[in-house]
Order: structure tokens, then sequence, then C-alpha cells
């Protein structure tokens, strides 16, 4: 997200926060979250590609949200009401092909309109047949797949490749210079996690029935579109629903968030990665020495950039009367891995604990493996998945191991050296020592493993952890 | 009003004087992490691709000079030696130590008793001004000889002013022209003249932005030795030309003496504090298409020949240590440029600078 994208953000919330009453403003979310699916998107060397993924995710969730919800709400007026709305936003973001003045609205320009509307054609036959028999469990559970399926697409090189291929031939473009950034979708990590967790909570009949307009403003809220937090509906909605009044927006929270988010995102965040260890400078760099400074500059920028990104978008929603959760308190700082993760990009890995890690561990419970081959089996399998959320590459595997077998070893060293730790550690003085050597010997245990994270293959990770060590 | 916005208040008061009212932050040219924490460069900070180069162009003077190696205080047993002159010295393509000065400083050669150091200040743009402001500002830094290199695309007093890092330093050029009297106006549009809210940390905030990007940069160069792309697919300079082709600026024939640096190119020498060396530096001759018309790129042949003529007589009048050694390598010594050298062609190159120099010990 740019400065200028931030600044006309802030602008128009603030606008709407001092102006808008509780329905307006909720109205205002929702147009404004449209709006920004398509502004945000950045542009594509594919004709028209970055026009048609935001609308291709506006007609996915509009048809999950039928698949959840029950048939007298999906035919309420309000609900029909909210279908024309999107239906305009998508034609008048179209029109801004022939409207100058407004092209910055979309990332570059958008198809011919009769395109758009032939398209909006068989998104509505599609929407009509998702009304009348997409209602039952295993729909659900095909959108799940569907999700997954996207993900991969667009995660897995190999595939988004063939159809960055499929669709350059399709737009009569050249197929040489094709690569894995064709087809970059704004947001859809966090899209998909919100789809995941609705569809999940529908099939264990446990979420909310909302309104179209509610869950459409739940999934792609503006602030959090980018980088999260990752909300849940009942939690969102709950805050959406309520009274809002200016006199109760929190300017304090609002005002620091903000500034340290800026400062945290636009200075040290950027200004480290200038420094920071990447694919190109990982084979140029001469000596141990300012390999580490490069790892450690990297291990910053990534806390910095995320957790500025969140204070940014905590400000924002809290300014239109939504407190999104909180994302990071302070990771690095944390004495041991376990507690690393229950800090660092928490909304995520809360994500994975209510919908993988405690069914995967309960589905154990039945079979004759021990409760540490369950736990290991567990943790490696979550792990694993959140390094594959980030891309599907041999590197990003390695790296949800890393962490998955991370967090086995500190529970089995916590069982048998918990007591071992506090028989020593009777004074003050001790205890800070054990303190500090936790947080030492977890904070570099998280930088290594961003070496993982980092780099593209495995081979070019094993020559920068030779070179940190200076093996060989 | 609530104390969030007595707060916000107080910080965008606080913002707008500090930004607009207090005139000029603070000459921060000279507070630089190179030579303390890491290693000063060995070329003057030029860039164009700041993210692969992990090197920028920028303009301040004390901040690129302070970048530099040569900034570390001389020692007794140091007999420093700086080079000047376009990209060629800089060394466009080459790795630090493959450009002119890298090159002789691997011979360890001692004068006086004194260990060599040769120091590269060639810098990418070709102006004898921008020569003279740079060989100005190393006066400083004690050198014991000077090896200028340059080549006739430096001379037009037409073009005198239009290097960036020239116009950018508007204050120091007027100095030199009135100490010197050169012929150059110190009103030319050219020239980037500061304005009272220019110097505001708001009207410095690009300077402002490079300064510490400069200085990030440094840690990427400590740790990698990388300060520009080493590109090795380029293309070739141009050596077919079209009939009719034999133009030279908007300088008529036969070149009109006055209307090249000369009186720059003087200034230069005489300003020096050490003695200098003049270097008339290699070039690629053409053997294509009309290269009876034109040397290179550059160069049509009746302008080139006319100029080798006047600068050795200039030479001669004034009793400069001048080397004219234009046709000493082969084409294929050439990299992306008429003037731009392999390491071979540079090695070959400081074979003949070396031969040439004079050294003066003191007493």
């Amino acid at each position: 997200m740019t400065l200028s994208n931030l600044a006309i953000g802030l602008l128009l919330t603030l606008v709407a926060a001092f102006f808008l009453n509780a329905q307006k403003r909720a109205f205002f979310i929702f147009i404004f979250s449209l709006v920004a699916v398509y502004a945000l998107q950045p542009a594509l060397p594919i004709r028209y590609i970055d026009f048609w993924l935001p609308t291709i995710g506006l007609v996915l969730v509009i048809v999950l949200w039928i698949v959840i919800t029950p048939h007298e709400i999906v035919k309420s007026r309000e609900n029909i009401f909210t279908f024309g709305w999107i239906l305009l936003v998508i034609v008048i973001l179209g029109m801004t092909r022939y409207l100058d003045g407004l092209s910055f609205l979309t990332a570059s320009i958008p198809p011919r309109i009769e395109q758009i509307m032939s398209a909006l054609v068989v998104f509505g036959i599609l929407i009509l047949f998702a009304i009348f028999w997409a209602k039952n469990k295993s729909i659900a559970l095909g959108g799940i797949i569907l999700v997954i399926s996207l993900l991969i697409a667009i995660k897995y090189q190999p595939i988004t490749i063939w159809l960055a291929q499929t669709l350059r031939s399709f737009n009569n473009q050249a197929i040489e210079t094709v690569t894995a950034f064709d087809i970059r979708w704004l947001g859809l990590s966090y899209i998909a996690f919100r789809l995941i967790h609705t569809l999940q909570d529908s099939i264990r009949r446990r979420g909310p029935t909302v309104f179209l307009q509610e869950y459409v403003t739940f999934i792609f809220f503006y602030p959090a579109l980018v980088a999260g937090p990752i909300d849940r509906l009942e939690r969102f909605v709950k805050d959406l629903r309520a009274p809002f009044s200016r006199s109760n927006i929190e300017w304090g929270f609002i005002i620091e968030r903000l500034a340290l988010g800026l400062f945290k995102k636009y200075i040290l965040a950027d200004s480290l990665a200038l420094v920071a260890i990447n694919p190109q400078n990982a084979t140029q760099i001469q000596n141990a020495g300012w390999a580490w400074v490069l790892l450690y500059a990297y291990a910053f920028q990534i806390l910095l950039d995320f957790s500025g990104y969140t204070d940014i978008a905590l400000a924002l929603g809290r300014l239109i009367g939504i407190k999104l959760p909180e994302n990071f308190k302070q990771p690095y700082l944390k004495p041991n891995l376990t507690h690393f993760w229950n800090n660092w990009h928490m909304s995520l890995t809360q994500w994975f604990r209510a919908y993988v890690f405690n069914p995967f561990s309960r589905s154990l419970r039945g079979t004759s493996l021990p409760a540490w081959g369950m736990i290991l089996l567990a943790q490696l399998l979550t792990m694993t998945l959140i390094g594959l959320w980030h891309g599907i590459t041999p590197n990003f595997v390695i790296w949800g191991l890393w962490h998955g077998l991370g967090l086995f070893f500190h529970s089995r060293w916590q069982n048998v050296l918990r007591v071992r730790v506090s028989n020593w550690a009777t004074t003050p003085m001790r205890q800070q020592v054990v303190n500090w050597s936790g947080i030492l010997i977890t904070f570099n245990f998280v930088a290594l493993g961003w070496v993982w994270f980092v780099l593209p293959t495995p081979q070019k990770t094993l020559d920068f952890f030779s070179l940190l060590f200076r093996f060989g | 009003m609530s104390s969030p916005f007595r707060i916000l208040l107080k910080g965008l008061i606080l913002t707008l004087f500090v930004a607009l009212i207090l005139p000029l932050f603070p000459d921060m040219g000279h507070l630089s992490g190179y030579n303390r924490i890491f290693p000063g460069r060995k070329r003057l900070p030029f860039g164009e691709n700041p993210a692969r180069a992990y090197n920028l162009s920028l303009y301040n003077l004390d901040a690129m000079f302070a970048a530099h190696e040569i900034s570390q205080p001389k020692a007794a047993v140091e007999y420093r030696i700086i080079l000047i002159g376009d990209s060629s010295v800089w060394g466009t393509l080459l790795k630090p130590d493959q450009t002119l000065a890298g090159q002789l400083n691997q011979r360890e050669l001692t004068f006086c008793g004194k260990t060599a150091h040769f120091y590269n200040l060639g810098y990418p743009t070709i102006s004898l001004t921008k020569d003279l402001l740079l060989l100005d500002y190393a006066a400083r830094y004690k050198p014991d000889a000077i090896i200028w290199l340059t080549t006739l695309e430096a001379f037009p007093l037409e073009k005198q002013l239009t290097s960036p890092l020239v116009a950018n330093n508007a204050t120091d050029i007027q100095g030199l022209i009135d100490r010197y009297d050169l012929p150059l106006d110190p009103h030319d549009p050219e020239l980037v003249h500061l304005t009272y809210w220019s110097q505001t940390l708001f009207g410095q905030r690009r300077a402002l932005a490079d300064f510490i990007r400069l200085q990030l940069y440094g840690v990427m160069w400590a740790a990698t030795g990388v300060d520009q792309v080493y590109s090795e697919n380029y293309t070739p300079p141009k050596t077919d030309f079209e009939v009719g082709e034999d133009a030279f600026h908007n300088l008529q024939r036969p070149l009109d003496e006055s209307q090249l640096a000369f009186d720059i190119l003087s200034a230069g020498i005489d300003l020096s504090p050490a003695p200098v060396l003049f270097v008339n530096e290699p070039m690629l001759i053409s053997q294509g298409t009309n290269s009876n018309l034109r040397y290179n790129f550059f160069y049509p042949r009746w302008a080139y020949d006319e100029y080798r003529i006047q600068l050795a007589q200039k030479a001669d009048e004034n009793e400069w240590n001048y080397l004219d050694i234009w046709d000493i390598l082969p084409n294929h010594e050439f990299t992306n440029s008429a003037i731009h050298l392999t390491p071979e062609g540079t090695l070959e190159l400081a074979s003949n600078v070396i031969d040439a120099l004079q050294v003066k010990c003191e007493e």
C-alpha cells in the first residue's frame, strides 16, 4: 500500500467517522471496501486480469455467502439491494475506462463495457444457480476445497505460470515473458482464511447469520485487506452493528497506533529493506559478520513491516468503530518459541489452532500414538501448512518444519528441564539470566528460520548457512 | 480540547517549525558511517539502479567525499595520488579493483620512500567544470600528485554546466567562476540556486533521504563489495555511421578554440595543490561504415584532430605534463562506450600512465 493510498483511505475514513451515522457508516465501509479491492489490486501484465481477479473474488464471496446463508435471508429486500450496489460498483469501475479522471480507481484500464456486461450475465447465472441449488453441507465443503484450490493455483508457481501462459495465449500476448508474478491477487491469502472460517463454522452450524453487505464488508474490510489481521465474523459483525458515535472514537489509541504504524512501516521497515538479506544479495555477501547483520536486518524488517501495517489497520478500523484483533505483541522479546508463536501474527496462529491443530489433535486421540507423537504430528502439520500458506515451495515447507520441530523440542525441553532451571534460578539475577538467555536463543532460532523463508531454494539457503557459520 | 488532540496539535506545530521555519537542517554531509562503521567507498557515489548497485547518485559533495576512502586520515608514509576524470576513470562496468586506480594500487608502488595510494575520484559525467569542482574539493585531502584524464567531449563550453553534479553545486561553481574568471555565466539557468525554502528541512527532504540511503547502502557495500551493476550484456559502441554524420555539438569547422574550455583546464592545473599529469584518454577508433568521417559516436575526425593539435600546443606553451594516448588501445578493449575500457584495456592504460607520472619529493 502506498502512502497516497493510505492518505486517501485515512481522509475518507475521517470524513465518514465525523459525518455519518451508524447505518450510513456501515454502508460507507461496504462501498469503500468494494472500491479498495479494485484500487489496491496491483497492475498486472496480462490484459484486464487486474480487473477480473477482484471481480471473480467478489462473485466467489457472494456465492459462498449464499451457501452459508438461510434461503429466506438470501432473498430478503436488503440483500437484493446489496446485489444491486455491487453490480453498480462493478459497472461504474468498468466505466472508468471512458473517464480519465477516475482511472486511479482501477489498477489499469478496465475491459470494454460490453465484455463486463457479458461477464456479469455469466456471474449472475452462477449466483442464481447458487441461490436455488447450493444449499447443503457438501456444497460448503466444496467451497472450502474451491478456496484452497485457488490458493494453491496462486501460490504454486508451476500452476501459476501455466495459468498465466494460458491467459496470455487467450489474449494474444507474448508467452515468452511469462512469470509467476503475472497473476498476483491482492489479499487472496486473507480473503481465503476468512472464507474458510465462515464455511467451516457453517458446516458446524456455529457461525452467525449475516446480510450480504455485512459479509462482503467482513471479507474485504479495507484496512485489513492487504495484511490482515484475520478477524472472526461474529466479532466483526458485532462491531459493525453496534451504535457508533463520534464521541466514542478513541483518538488516543488511533493517533498513537497510526503514528507508530507509519513510523514502523514507512521509515524503519522500508529503510531496513535496503540492507536486509534477499535472494540477490545473499550470494554476494563476502563474510559471516555482515551476513549476520543482513539477517538481523531482515528479522526486524519483516516484524516492523508487518506489525506497522497492523497498527495502521487497527487505527483505521477503530476510527470507524471496528476493533480489529491485535496481531503482534513484542514477539522477539519472548523467552521461548511457544510464546513467540502466541505473539507473532496472532490472528493467523489462532486461526490455525482453531481449524487445523485442535481438530487434527482430536482426530489423533483414538489412535495408538503416544501423547508426544500426537503433539509432534499436529505441530508439524500446522506449521507446515502455515509455511505453505506463504507459498508452495520446498523452502516454505522446511520453514514450517523448522518451527514445528522447534515447538516440539521446546515442549519436550520444558518438561525435562523446567524443574532444574527453576531450582537454579532462585535469585532475581539468575531469573533474569534464564529469561534473557531464552529470549536470545528464541530470537536467533526465529532469525535463522527466516533464511528458509526469504531465500528461494534449499541450496541457496544452505550456502547462506555455510556463510553464517563458515562451514567449509 | 481532549488530550490526544493537544498532543497532535503540538506535534504538528513542532513539525512545521522544524520543517519550514527552522532555516536549514545542520550540514549532515560530514556525518558518515563510512570509514568508521563500514569501509570507505573506492569511488564516488553514483548509481542509476540503487537496489541492485547498492549505490546512488547524490549531489552533496560533503557526503560524497565522506563516503569515499579518501576521507581517511593521510598516513605519514602515504604518497597520495588522485585520479580525476569521467566514467572511464570512475570505471563503468569495472569492479573497484579493475578500475585505473584499482589497477595502479595493485602495483604496490613507492614514491619518495612512501607507499603510493591512488584514489579514484572520477565521476560519470563528462565536463571539465565537473572535474574542476571535484579537484577543488579534493585539494583539502592533501594529494601529492594528480592524474587528470579527459577527452574532447569534456571541453565544449555549452555543456560545462549540464552535469547534474555541477548544476546542483551552484555556490561552489560560482566561487570557482569568480576565483578563476572562468568563461561561464554564474547566473546560468542550468545552475540550481538555493532559495530560503529549498534550504529548509522540507526543501531538503530529497537530499536528506539520499543521505540516509547512502549511509544504509554502506552496509551493503561493506557486505558485498558491490557498487554498480556489472552487466555482461551490454550494447557495444556504435562503429557504423551515416554519410554526413560529421557534426560535433554546435561547433563549426574549423574548431574555434574560444568555444572550448581551455581556461577551465588551465584553472584546474593552476589551483592544483600538487603536480598534474594531464592525459588525453584512449578512445575507440571505428573501422566501420563511414568511419573516415567519424572516429566514434562522440567525435567527427575533423574536430578531434583539431582538438589534439590545439591541446598539444596549449600543453607545450604552459609546460603541462601532458600525455596523449588517444589511440593506444585496440577496439576489443572497449565495452559499452567509445571511452569505457575492459579490465585488460585499463591495465594497458595504467602502464602508460605510470610511465608518464612525474614525482616530486618534498625536501
